[in-house]
Protein backbone atom coordinates (compact mmCIF):
# COMPACT_ATOMS: atom_id res chain seq x y z
CA UNK A 1 0.00 0.00 0.00
CA UNK A 2 1.11 3.02 -0.90
CA UNK A 3 0.04 6.29 0.16
CA UNK A 4 0.81 10.31 -0.27
CA UNK A 5 -0.35 12.94 1.48
CA UNK A 6 -0.38 17.04 0.94
CA UNK A 7 2.22 18.34 3.69
CA UNK A 8 3.27 16.46 7.36
CA UNK A 9 2.35 12.92 8.00
CA UNK A 10 0.35 12.12 10.78
CA UNK A 11 2.67 9.82 12.11
CA UNK A 12 0.45 8.42 15.19
CA UNK A 13 -2.53 7.54 12.75
CA UNK A 14 -0.49 5.96 10.07
CA UNK A 15 1.33 3.76 12.57
CA UNK A 16 -2.12 2.87 14.42
CA UNK A 17 -3.82 2.44 11.21
CA UNK A 18 -1.55 -0.21 9.68
CA UNK A 19 -1.33 -1.78 12.86
CA UNK A 20 -4.91 -2.27 12.97
CA UNK A 21 -5.02 -2.92 8.94
CA UNK A 22 -2.42 -6.45 9.67
CA UNK A 23 -3.43 -6.63 13.94
CA UNK A 24 -5.07 -10.48 12.79
CA UNK A 25 -3.03 -11.31 9.37
CA UNK A 26 -0.57 -13.68 11.57
CA UNK A 27 2.24 -11.52 11.22
CA UNK A 28 4.93 -11.69 13.68
CA UNK A 29 7.01 -8.80 12.79
CA UNK A 30 6.00 -4.97 11.93
CA UNK A 31 9.10 -3.15 11.39
CA UNK A 32 8.47 0.62 10.85
CA UNK A 33 10.65 3.64 9.62
CA UNK A 34 9.79 7.03 10.76
CA UNK A 35 11.97 9.80 8.53
CA UNK A 36 11.56 13.40 9.79
CA UNK A 37 13.04 16.69 9.30
CA UNK A 38 16.15 17.99 11.51
CA UNK A 39 16.91 20.94 12.06
CA UNK A 40 20.42 21.58 10.27
CA UNK A 41 21.95 23.75 8.21
CA UNK A 42 19.16 26.90 8.90
CA UNK A 43 16.63 25.58 6.53
CA UNK A 44 12.71 26.07 7.81
CA UNK A 45 11.51 22.37 6.43
CA UNK A 46 11.88 20.20 3.31
CA UNK A 47 9.19 20.27 0.21
CA UNK A 48 8.84 17.62 -2.32
CA UNK A 49 7.97 16.69 -5.58
CA UNK A 50 6.65 13.05 -6.32
CA UNK A 51 6.40 11.80 -10.42
CA UNK A 52 3.47 9.20 -9.50
CA UNK A 53 3.22 7.02 -12.65
CA UNK A 54 6.71 5.77 -11.71
CA UNK A 55 6.80 5.65 -8.38
CA UNK A 56 3.80 3.67 -8.26
CA UNK A 57 5.26 1.13 -10.68
CA UNK A 58 8.21 1.52 -8.55
CA UNK A 59 6.35 0.18 -5.41
CA UNK A 60 4.49 -2.75 -6.99
CA UNK A 61 7.64 -4.18 -7.84
CA UNK A 62 9.05 -3.88 -4.18
CA UNK A 63 5.53 -5.15 -3.18
CA UNK A 64 5.89 -8.17 -5.39
CA UNK A 65 9.32 -8.58 -4.24
CA UNK A 66 8.04 -8.80 -0.71
CA UNK A 67 5.05 -11.05 -1.47
CA UNK A 68 7.93 -13.99 -2.99
CA UNK A 69 8.75 -13.95 1.16
CA UNK A 70 5.46 -13.62 2.60
CA UNK A 71 6.10 -10.45 3.18
CA UNK A 72 4.22 -6.73 2.79
CA UNK A 73 5.13 -3.25 2.34
CA UNK A 74 3.46 0.29 3.37
CA UNK A 75 4.61 3.39 2.59
CA UNK A 76 3.35 6.82 3.06
CA UNK A 77 5.00 9.66 1.88
CA UNK A 78 4.40 13.82 1.80
CA UNK A 79 4.14 16.03 -1.00
CA UNK A 80 5.03 19.77 -0.92
CA UNK A 81 6.37 21.28 2.21
CA UNK A 82 7.11 19.64 5.32
CA UNK A 83 8.86 21.80 8.24
CA UNK A 84 11.20 20.79 11.11
CA UNK A 85 10.54 18.04 13.64
CA UNK A 86 7.33 16.93 11.41
CA UNK A 87 7.61 13.35 9.47
CA UNK A 88 7.61 12.87 5.30
CA UNK A 89 8.37 9.02 5.11
CA UNK A 90 6.71 5.92 6.71
CA UNK A 91 7.99 3.15 5.51
CA UNK A 92 7.22 -0.69 7.50
CA UNK A 93 7.52 -4.49 6.50
CA UNK A 94 5.15 -6.95 8.02
CA UNK A 95 6.67 -10.35 7.85
CA UNK A 96 6.00 -13.42 9.29
CA UNK A 97 9.12 -13.83 11.32
CA UNK A 98 11.14 -10.89 12.37
CA UNK A 99 14.37 -11.76 10.24
CA UNK A 100 13.41 -10.99 6.65
CA UNK A 101 11.27 -7.85 7.99
CA UNK A 102 14.91 -6.21 9.25
CA UNK A 103 16.57 -7.10 6.20
CA UNK A 104 13.73 -6.30 3.74
CA UNK A 105 13.40 -2.93 5.17
CA UNK A 106 17.41 -1.81 4.76
CA UNK A 107 16.92 -3.04 1.52
CA UNK A 108 14.24 -0.98 0.77
CA UNK A 109 14.52 2.14 2.09
CA UNK A 110 17.94 2.08 0.48
CA UNK A 111 16.49 1.43 -2.78
CA UNK A 112 14.00 4.08 -1.87
CA UNK A 113 16.49 6.44 -1.28
CA UNK A 114 18.16 5.85 -5.28
CA UNK A 115 15.50 5.27 -7.19
CA UNK A 116 11.83 6.74 -6.41
CA UNK A 117 10.91 9.33 -8.21
CA UNK A 118 10.82 12.24 -5.24
CA UNK A 119 12.82 15.63 -5.75
CA UNK A 120 13.91 17.28 -2.36
CA UNK A 121 14.20 21.23 -1.72
CA UNK A 122 15.51 22.87 1.27
CA UNK A 123 13.02 25.34 2.45
CA UNK A 124 15.37 28.44 3.44
CA UNK A 125 14.71 32.05 3.48
CA UNK A 126 11.57 32.05 1.99
CA UNK A 127 13.08 29.95 -0.87
CA UNK A 128 12.56 26.33 -2.67
CA UNK A 129 16.25 25.12 -3.08
CA UNK A 130 16.85 21.67 -5.12
CA UNK A 131 18.91 19.37 -2.50
CA UNK A 132 21.09 18.60 -5.31
CA UNK A 133 24.26 17.45 -3.39
CA UNK A 134 22.24 15.04 -1.50
CA UNK A 135 20.53 13.60 -4.39
CA UNK A 136 21.51 10.67 -6.20
CA UNK A 137 21.06 10.11 -10.23
CA UNK A 138 18.76 6.92 -10.85
CA UNK A 139 20.57 4.02 -12.29
CA UNK A 140 21.07 4.84 -16.15
CA UNK A 141 21.38 7.72 -16.20
CA UNK A 142 22.99 10.53 -18.76
CA UNK A 143 21.40 8.48 -21.75
CA UNK A 144 20.69 11.97 -23.78
CA UNK A 145 24.24 13.29 -23.14
CA UNK B 1 3.99 14.25 -32.21
CA UNK B 2 6.40 13.02 -29.31
CA UNK B 3 5.64 14.90 -25.62
CA UNK B 4 8.36 15.16 -23.41
CA UNK B 5 8.61 16.36 -19.76
CA UNK B 6 11.13 17.72 -17.58
CA UNK B 7 10.29 16.40 -13.93
CA UNK B 8 11.20 17.72 -10.60
CA UNK B 9 13.55 20.38 -10.34
CA UNK B 10 13.89 21.06 -13.89
CA UNK B 11 12.49 24.20 -14.77
CA UNK B 12 11.73 24.06 -17.85
CA UNK B 13 8.25 23.73 -20.07
CA UNK B 14 7.21 20.45 -21.52
CA UNK B 15 8.11 20.33 -25.54
CA UNK B 16 5.93 18.70 -28.11
CA UNK B 17 8.38 17.49 -30.78
CA UNK B 18 8.25 15.46 -34.51
CA UNK B 19 10.59 12.95 -33.69
CA UNK B 20 11.26 9.24 -34.13
CA UNK B 21 13.43 7.89 -31.61
CA UNK B 22 15.76 9.44 -28.47
CA UNK B 23 19.08 10.02 -30.53
CA UNK B 24 17.17 12.60 -32.39
CA UNK B 25 15.63 14.02 -28.91
CA UNK B 26 19.48 14.17 -27.48
CA UNK B 27 20.69 16.07 -30.13
CA UNK B 28 18.18 18.68 -29.73
CA UNK B 29 18.43 18.80 -26.21
CA UNK B 30 22.01 18.78 -26.46
CA UNK B 31 22.04 22.64 -28.11
CA UNK B 32 19.90 23.25 -25.65
CA UNK B 33 22.28 25.25 -23.10
CA UNK B 34 19.64 25.27 -20.23
CA UNK B 35 19.47 21.36 -20.51
CA UNK B 36 23.50 21.18 -20.40
CA UNK B 37 23.57 20.84 -16.52
CA UNK B 38 20.62 18.28 -16.44
CA UNK B 39 21.80 15.67 -19.31
CA UNK B 40 24.64 13.80 -17.62
CA UNK B 41 22.68 13.33 -14.58
CA UNK B 42 19.10 12.66 -15.45
CA UNK B 43 17.32 9.12 -16.53
CA UNK B 44 14.85 8.85 -19.18
CA UNK B 45 11.32 7.24 -19.21
CA UNK B 46 9.50 6.30 -22.26
CA UNK B 47 5.34 6.19 -21.45
CA UNK B 48 6.65 5.69 -17.42
CA UNK B 49 8.77 2.94 -18.50
CA UNK B 50 12.58 3.69 -17.59
CA UNK B 51 14.65 2.91 -20.50
CA UNK B 52 18.96 1.80 -20.74
CA UNK B 53 19.06 2.47 -25.05
CA UNK B 54 18.99 5.04 -26.96
CA UNK B 55 17.92 2.34 -29.63
CA UNK B 56 14.15 1.97 -30.12
CA UNK B 57 11.24 4.02 -32.34
CA UNK B 58 8.91 6.21 -30.69
CA UNK B 59 5.35 6.55 -32.40
CA UNK B 60 2.79 9.02 -32.17
CA UNK B 61 1.52 9.93 -28.77
CA UNK B 62 4.69 8.91 -26.58
CA UNK B 63 5.35 10.74 -23.39
CA UNK B 64 8.79 10.70 -22.43
CA UNK B 65 10.40 12.38 -19.18
CA UNK B 66 13.44 13.19 -18.17
CA UNK B 67 14.00 12.41 -14.15
CA UNK B 68 16.84 14.44 -12.90
CA UNK B 69 18.46 13.08 -9.28
CA UNK B 70 15.92 11.61 -6.88
CA UNK B 71 16.15 12.26 -2.65
CA UNK B 72 13.39 11.08 -1.33
CA UNK B 73 12.39 10.41 2.34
Amino acid sequence: MLSLYDGALNVPTILADWYAEEATSNYGAYIPFVGTVRNEDGIDGLSFDIYEPILESWFASWQKKAQTQGAIIKMAHSRGDVLLHESSYIAAVFSPKRRVALEFIDEFVEDFKASAPIWKYDLKEGKRVYALNRSTAIKGSGLLA
Amino acid sequence: MIRVEFLGPIQKDALELEITNLTELAAILQADEEMHEWLSNSAVAVNDTLVSSLEGELKDGDKISLLPPVCGG
